[in-house]
């Protein structure tokens, strides 16, 4: 019998490759390729007033200088606003180069092409544009302030209000016994994958054909993109995303500017050209998160269960809205994680401002949300003098109300209906995983020793798998392999992998024989894009329908071959084979080469497969109605909602009495995403999250100066941990399958991130009895809430 | 119009001697890629914070895109590509960072194996908190480093029965 491989820790497939210096990221292709660089601007808000290249012109190895002027057809109009929504009332996009305005520090004003980069970014240092600056709006405050306005048209810096409520909140917390007031804020951070963007395209004039590669987390959409920027025909544009060096968000954002200024100046020249982001251009022109405040009012009894919850906040969306609300309606709904208020009102506002835009990074809005609600928590437990597991067990939703239905809108605009979790048990769990009712003890051992320890603890519940769908295609080819593709694409989350072993057991395979690729248009055209924690729920569930589908189709065939009964045949180890009589079988290769009736013998296996070869019947056609040629299939999984994974993380931290360091003694993670494909895999995810879950909460922030330049753009000021900030991290599981898919599973790429600063604000404030109410919190911010609280 | 005076650069990559004409300014990272077409080490933000370029220059874990290639005409390069075994299959600290997970998206990985291989020639058998701190100059933003610790110790143990101050390859 084969081995199950669902549910193995199985090495991953990609990194042969990947730990040898094989892979082939964005800007390893292309050594033909002609490149490009930017200019962009210097001011946060300006009006261009002319761009002279004259000096440029100088530079030896320069091809093309590109400004909005150049811009024809739909490459002249603003790029798309991707996700429109009703209560985005005033949504604005940027243009692939800037016209007449821009309104970030960073936005692309011209594109240089040259001979290679160290050429084009001589031509472009020297292109002078002459900027009148405009007022610039930074932050929250000054954009809610609007004394200045980001673009001239959206009254009060406001590109939406949205308000979600399941009845009178307001009312339910004025006839509360008790009722609390917080503000809460966290500020930005933002993806900052090792590898920036890139594109290369190659335009092809014989074929009238144009090849993409891009660095993305979504080719198929990439793909329409550009056709309709460029006004060719969708079928004569595919897109290839390469290795893709991290992504977390940020490169789902499509089409930037790039991608669709590259392929445009690829076929104007009508030769190879490349754009690879570096470090600045990463901080400045792509995409951050994050940035809200939040003003809770809460009304709760005396055993502190929550009678009315009202929470109005304020997103700083940047100085665009491509990505529309995703990140404020994912706060404003998951906020609520495993409780269940008996009222709640949620209103929002997402606010222009000069900077950056924000799109989702890893968390996409839940971290804040998830600090928001367990800030809360913990606020009704001191208050009510509760421990703060018992507040927590309080509100839960139990196991037999699920599922449970929130009586809101979630962002794929479906019922925000809890499928399934056992959040009781999750929380017994992590209390014995960490040692919660052990901590006094501890906790008094370190003071006898002069040490500040706390322990402080978050909970979550994350929508994933989003729909609308994706799809697989599943082929034996004659010698027996197996080649699986999926149209959303990989960042290193070991999809090949994973997807693999969920064919290797739904057709029977052996796991070395299956090839998987992902986000490749020429391979599969229908596909959304990996986010939301999605690939396993709907790639997964895809191809495991997909290769049942084969699988009925090669015991069809085996069926006519070995003159048995379908129902008595079973596929071992890439055999299909009669149960019970190993002896009497076929290869699947041998399948695949009866499934497909040839009439030339090219080789060995063809000759086989010809029709004088088959003992065909010759009353019948070849192929039958019905029928296709080829051992194959496709088929889509589209599910009516997403499904809700969990989990809860406690941490124990030590603060420096001198120096107010935060020290991570201990990071305990339970963790329930239903049915594990590869619990190895898993457990990275969970790791990758709580390190940038860390980075979140006590060294990322990007701080930008009242003029609204960054002032940190660069991994020498930005502070993302390194191996010496992250603590070794401690997982247990529990596993709640989900009833919506056919694997049982929910997504895991995200949750490692969700409750850091949430958890770890709490463990500071147990350790050091002083209020936090913002993250990310630093060394000397602690120092400073010390001398406010004595 | 002004062109760039090119310069002559030897170096032995690998084992092997490559000769290129290159402009003083061009980055050793750049050569190695672009000229010599090894893509394996990895640029990641051009200011020698984040690791992923680290090469061994005559031995020597070192930030490739902060070297011009001019400045180590002569030197002897170990990328990547020259930390797999002489049969071509993975090197010990390869093998392990697969076998413990140690790598997601896999850009920086080049860098902490180079840096890895350096360090083991050093110290041969460190603790979890020295290696630990072994490879606490480079960035990954996937893996949270507990499966890369856990790699630099099966690594450790994988090269104990080799030579000192052996060559990777």
């Amino acid at each position: 019998m084969s081995t199950r491989m669902f549910g193995e820790r199985i090495t991953r497939t990609e990194d042969q490759r990947l730990v040898s210096g094989n892979g082939r990221y964005l800007d390893d292709l292309g050594h033909d390729a002609l490149e490009a660089a930017l200019v962009r601007s210097p001011h946060a808000h300006a009006r261009i007033v002319d761009i002279d290249v004259t000096d440029a012109l100088e530079v030896d190895g320069l091809v093309a200088i590109y400004t909005y002027e150049d811009l024809d057809g739909r490459m002249a109009e603003p790029l798309p606003l991707l996700i429109p929504h009703p209560s985005l009332t005033h949504g604005r996009t940027q243009y692939a180069l800037a016209r007449e305005e821009v309104n970030h520090v960073g936005e692309a004003v011209a594109m240089v092409v040259a001979r290679n980069r160290y050429l084009a970014e001589d031509a472009a240092q020297r292109i002078r544009v002459e900027y009148a600056p405009l007022p610039a709006v930074v932050g929250i405050e000054s954009a809610r302030t609007a004394d200045h306005l980001v673009h001239e048209d959206v009254p009060g810096n406001v590109a939406a209000v949205m308000v979600q409520q399941t009845g009178d909140a307001d009312a339910a917390i004025d006839s509360a016994p008790h009722v609390l007031e917080l503000e809460l804020e966290i500020e930005r951070s933002a993806s900052t994958p090792l590898e920036g963007k890139g594109v290369l395209a190659r335009w092809d004039d014989d074929d009238k054909s144009l090849l993409v590669h891009t660095s993305t987390q979504t080719a198929t959409s990439v793909r329409q993109a550009i056709a309709a920027k460029l006004g060719l025909p969708v079928d004569r544009v595919e897109v290839v995303t390469p290795d893709v060096g991290g992504g977390f968000g940020v490169k789902i954002v499509h089409p930037w500017p790039e991608e669709v200024l590259v392929p445009w100046a690829a076929c104007r020249l009508q030769q190879p050209v490349k754009w690879t982001e570096d470090r600045r251009e990463h901080f400045v022109s792509s995409a951050h998160e994050r940035g809200q405040l939040h003003h809770v009012r809460v009304g709760y009894d005396d055993d502190g269960r929550l009678l009315g919850l009202s929470v109005r906040f304020w997103h700083d969306n940047g100085a665009y809205v491509p990505y529309g609300l995703i990140v404020p309606i994912i706060t404003s709904t998951q906020l609520l994680g495993p409780y269940k208020p008996a009222v709640y009102r949620v209103e929002f506002s997402s606010l222009y401002t000069n900077t950056v835009m924000v799109t989702p990074y890893r968390g996409a809005g839940r971290p804040q949300g998830c600090f928001v609600m367990e800030r809360t928590m913990d606020a009704i437990a001191a208050e009510r003098g509760l421990d703060r597991t018992v507040v927590r067990e309080r509100n839960f939703i139990l196991p037999a109300e699920m599922p449970y239905d929130q009586g809101l809108v979630f962002q794929d605009g479906r019922q925000l209906l809890y499928d399934s979790g056992d959040y009781p048990a999750t929380l017994a769990k992590l209390k014995k995983l960490v040692g919660w009712d052990e901590f006094e003890a501890f906790r008094a051992q370190a003071a006898e020793d002069g040490r500040r320890v706390g322990i402080g603890l978050a909970c979550y519940v994350e929508g994933t798998g989003v729909g609308p769908y994706e799809g697989g295609h599943v082929r034996v080819e004659t010698d027996g392999s197996v080649v699986v593709s999926t149209g959303l694409t990989s960042q290193g989350q070991g999809h090949a992998t994973m997807l693999a072993q969920i064919v290797a057991d739904e057709l029977g395979v052996p796991f070395d024989r299956i090839r998987v690729t992902t986000g490749d248009t020429r391979r599969f055209k229908y596909a959304v894009g990996t986010f939301a924690s999605r690939t396993a729920v709907m790639s997964g569930s895809a191809v495991a329908l997909t290769a049942r589908k084969v699988r009925d189709k090669a015991l069809r065939i085996a069926s006519t071959a070995l003159e048995a009964a379908v129902e008595d045949l079973e596929i071992v180890d890439g055999r299909v084979q009669v149960a019970g009589a190993p002896e009497a079988g076929i290869d699947l290769g041998t399948v695949a080469v009866l499934s497909n009736p040839l009439r030339y013998a090219f080789d060995e296996a063809a000759g086989a497969a010809t029709q004088f070869a088959t003992p065909a019947d010759p009353n019948t056609p070849p192929v039958e109605a019905g029928e296709a040629p080829g051992l194959e299939a496709v088929d889509f999984y589209s599910p009516t909602r997403s499904t809700f994974a969990n989990g809860m993380h406690a941490v124990v931290v030590e603060t420096d009495p001198d120096t107010a360091e935060v020290r991570i003694l201990r990071y305990c993670v339970v963790h329930d995403c239903g049915t594990l494909v590869n619990p190895m895999i898993v457990e990275g995810q969970i790791h990758g999250g709580v390190a940038q879950g860390v980075g979140g909460a006590l060294y990322e922030r990007l701080v930008y100066d009242e003029h609204g330049q960054l002032l940190n753009a660069s991994f020498m000021d930005f502070l993302m941990p390194y191996a010496s900030e992250v603590p070794t991290i401690e997982i247990d599981h529990l596993v709640t399958p989900s009833p919506l898919n056919p694997l049982g599973v929910k997504g895991a790429g995200e949750a490692g991130v969700i409750p850091g600063s949430a958890a770890i604000a709490a463990a500071i404030e147990d350790a050091e009895q002083v209020t936090i109410r913002r993250m990310p919190i630093s060394p000397s911010e602690l120092f400073d809430l010390r001398r406010k609280r004595t | 119009m002004t062109t760039e005076t090119q310069v002559h650069v030897s170096l032995v990559v690998n084992g092997t001697r490559r000769e290129v004409d290159v402009p003083a300014r061009r980055l050793l990272s750049d050569v190695l890629r672009h000229d010599l077409g090894l893509t394996g080490t990895h640029v990641g933000c051009e200011h020698g914070v984040c690791g992923a370029c680290t090469v061994l220059v005559d031995g020597a874990p070192m930030r490739s895109c902060l070297l011009f290639a001019v400045s180590v005409d002569g030197a002897e390069v170990t990328t990547i590509e020259g930390c797999c075994a002489a049969d071509g299959s993975l090197g010990p600290v390869q093998a392990a960072f697969r076998d413990c997970h140690a790598l997601q998206c896999g850009f920086c990985t080049p860098g902490f194996v180079t840096t890895v291989t350096a360090y083991l020639r050093e110290n041969r058998a460190p603790t979890e908190a020295e290696a630990r701190e072994a490879i606490s100059g480079n960035l990954c933003r996937c893996t949270g480093y507990q499966n890369i610790v856990a790699a630099v110790l099966k690594s450790a143990e994988a090269t104990v029965s080799e030579p000192a101050n052996g060559d990777p390859a």
